[in-house]
């Protein structure tokens, strides 16, 4: 049983922050590496990259957006619940090295993930810039930790209600245009890491991003998270979740994304009618 | 002279089983058991040979002419007693084991007419024995001081965990998965093994000692490094072949196309088959092709009907001779209508506009030489190219090893194919105080023959525990 220690709402409820102890995982855990949470006996496994963790405090942190049956059942576990079962650290970590500027592009809950990954990336070496994006002011999170996390932190709204009006990619064009830019880190959804990729593919700038398809047991032993990378299949959970942007067959990753709409749609409808009897 | 009057002759005790047209749609166990009278008078059939042939055709010697004298005398408790000697999964090796090929093989009644069904009579006295709990627990010998890592807790490393504990030893078995059991649990299915019974197995190995630790996934959350840190003196890996096959053939990530692991595992292990009342979702095809004719791919058709499949059919390369599945299995599909496509290969998926699987290109096949594995090997025969529709395809063309543990852990030797090489006779690796056993050494096999492999291991660490490597 793995306790919530804390647990916080975040872009107007929609994003779950849980502070979970879990004290094996906190001492080994790397950036970019995943966790598989089970609510509990009936439950689906569900992976999430961990946004942080303290290892002397023993806990990890996930954030998560409530999208579904699972999500809605971890957002109703309360300070002191248990998930039943957490398992990880999984996946391979991020790969650290010096390298010179850095871009980390992160949008919605991508910047969760983001987030340790560019605090590594900086306590490497590296100069970072950090440019995160979010629907609205509201749905934005993270900001002051990624600022803290960074050198340099620019902000995008879709609607313009707080910093750079439009997308991340705007912005991340104009910091390519000032050239001189090693790597590029984007996580996020898909169309967005989508468009991050084929932006720097243009200025011939290495990218990586962090996948989350749909898996099992992550580690290997399914197949369910099955990705091509460069005309090769690929396992996110062991190969991955990081792989080299520009070979990403992004198209395929949405389509596989979408397998379960319908039975997504039943799981929930269940839910909601159990909840609300 | 009067001639003696002749003894009748028993005839072999069917086992009752759900009629086919019902069962092929619940995920009810097939056969239903055999009621304590059937057992006797089946048990009666031995005829208790000097030398049996049975126990060298079991892979873990159990005293099969023993335990069945008792089941002919209605001991059943005592019955169970003479099997646990040997085997401490009795309920699963009555049920998965291929005892045609075994025990029953070589029964000498079998030469004239119906082996004895030891199978049968081992499943018998287990559940027996499960709903009754008359049996004392087996005797432990007193605590060796010394502390053992098993790794995985399938069939091999169940039976090392249970020999090491009686033998004295501290045992914690660890799991990667939240449920032990490894492909018991997530691999065949309920109707041919209910789960209650390998968790009340499981619970038997910790009610004696044995200590297990879910969602452990040894070489990622731990590695043997840190295992022997711990002050483990031995640790045993039996890790399974966990890595699905593909068959590269352009189209195989289209949604609905699954790896029979994936398959199976939404199903048994996260009972995808009470959706929604469980979370996890599989995609229900009507219809459905399954590639490959093992034991798994027969296992993965049978779940598709039960999942609701119109049409389920089983599309194989090579011909019905060369199936490598137990007779049983292809007899029980073929009755509940599975459909059986011999010397048949796919060579692309197609799919629609919402990159979901709609059908497979395939060619048709004839035999050639037998190629290593000795069965002659399919050919293309050339225009032979087809079409067969499908909405919900199953990869179950086998399994190799998988590289998690393997590749974090310096110095454990492996083969060319990436299987963990262990000495045949005693399970040790290449490296100190690792033994390893079951399909991470030889490849998908069966359960008996892990469990096999997990007792010759556990009496080698038994032995390096007393006297030494």
């Amino acid at each position: 049983m793995f306790k919530i220690v804390k647990r916080e709402e975040m872009a107007q409820g929609t994003v779950i922050l849980n502070e979970v102890e879990a004290p094996l995982i906190a001492k080994k855990a790397k950036p970019g590496q995943f966790v598989i949470l089970k609510a509990n006996e009936t439950g689906e496994r569900i992976p999430l990259t961990m946004a942080d963790t303290d290892p002397e405090k023993g806990t990890i942190t996930i954030i998560y957006m409530v999208v579904g049956k699972s999500t809605a059942l971890f957002r109703d576990l309360k300070v002191g619940d248990v998930y039943q079962d957490v398992i990880g650290p999984l996946g391979k970590a991020t790969h650290l090295e010096e390298v010179g500027k850095v871009v980390c592009v992160g949008g919605g809950t991508g910047v969760a993930v983001l987030h340790p990954i560019t605090r590594a990336l900086k306590e490497v070496g590296n100069g970072v810039t950090c440019i995160i994006g979010a629907r609205t002011k509201d749905l934005l999170i993270l900001e002051k930790e990624m600022e803290a996390a960074s050198h340099e932190l620019q902000v995008c709204t879709d609607d313009g209600s707080y910093g750079h009006h439009g997308f991340v990619t705007e912005v991340l064009k104009d910091v390519l245009e000032e050239g001189d830019i090693q790597l590029v880190v984007g996580i996020g959804p898909v169309p967005m890491m989508k468009a991050v990729c084929n932006l720097t593919k243009e200025y011939n700038v290495k990218t990586l991003v962090s996948l989350n398809p749909i898996m099992i047991d992550g580690t290997g032993m399914c197949g369910g998270c099955r990705v091509t990378v460069g005309g090769k299949t690929k396992f996110a959970c062991v190969d991955g979740p990081e792989f080299d942007g520009h070979e990403v067959n992004f198209d395929e990753l949405m389509l596989r994304l979408q397998a379960y709409l319908e039975e997504e749609k039943e799981s929930n409808d269940h839910y909601c009618n159990l909840s609300n009897a | 002279m009067a001639d003696k009057p002749k003894k009748e002759k028993i005839p072999r005790q069917p086992m009752p089983e759900q009629e086919s047209k019902v069962r092929a749609k619940n995920f009810d166990e097939v056969p239903t058991g055999q009621s304590p009278e059937a057992a006797m008078k089946e048990a009666a059939r031995c005829i208790q040979c000097k030398k049996p042939a049975c126990v060298t055709g079991c892979p873990v010697g159990v005293d099969i002419p023993g335990f069945i004298k008792l089941v002919k005398e209605g001991e059943f408790t005592q019955a169970i007693t003479k099997v646990w000697e040997k085997n401490s999964l009795p309920a699963v090796c009555g049920r998965v084991c291929p005892q045609e090929l075994q025990c029953e093989e070589v029964c000498i009644l079998g030469k004239k007419g119906d082996p004895v069904a030891i199978g049968n009579l081992e499943r018998f006295v287990a559940d027996y024995e499960r709903q009754n709990k008359k049996a004392p627990p087996m005797e432990k010998a007193a605590p060796s001081g010394k502390r053992v890592a098993v790794v995985g807790s399938g069939p091999s490393g169940l039976t090392v965990a249970g020999d090491l504990i009686l033998k004295g030893h501290d045992v914690t078995i660890y799991e990667a998965f939240h449920k032990p059991g490894g492909v018991l649990v997530y691999g065949i299915p309920e109707f041919r093994l209910p789960k209650e019974i390998v968790f009340s197995e499981v619970a038997g190995l910790e009610a004696m000692g044995a200590e297990l630790e879910c969602n452990a996934v040894v070489g990622r959350s731990v590695t043997l490094e840190e295992l022997f840190e711990q002050d483990y003196d031995a640790i045993f890996l039996g890790v399974g072949a966990g890595l699905p096959r593909f068959l590269n053939v352009p189209g195989e990530n289209l949604v609905g196309i699954f790896s029979a692991n994936e398959y199976l595992t939404r199903s048994n292990l996260m009972k995808a088959y009470l959706f929604p009342e469980y979370d996890t979702p599989v995609i229900k095809g009507k219809n459905v092709i399954t590639l490959g004719a093992g034991n798994v791919a027969m296992d993965s058709a049978r779940t598709a009907l039960r999942l609701g499949a119109k049409k389920s059919r089983i599309v194989y390369r090579r011909s019905r001779d060369e199936v490598p599945a137990r007779g049983a299995e292809v007899h029980h599909a073929e009755e509940e209508g599975v459909e059986f496509h011999f010397l048949t290969a796919p060579t692309k998926f197609l799919g629609n506009e919402k990159g979901r699987v709609t059908g497979m290109e395939g060619l048709k096949m004839e035999l050639g030489e037998p190629d290593e594995s000795g069965r002659r090997s399919p050919i293309p025969i050339e225009g032979s190219e087809f079409e067969l529709e499908c909405d919900l395809a199953i990869i179950a063309v086998g399994a190799g090893p998988n590289p998690l543990l393997t590749q974090s852990t310096e110095g454990l030797k492996l083969n060319r194919w990436g299987y963990i090489k262990a000495d045949e006779r005693t399970g040790k690796t290449s490296k100190k105080a690792i033994w390893a056993g079951g399909d991470i050494v030889t490849g998908s096999a069966t359960v008996i023959l892990a469990m096999g492999a997990g007792r010759a291991a556990a009496d080698s660490i038994h032995e390096y525990l007393t006297l030494g490597w």
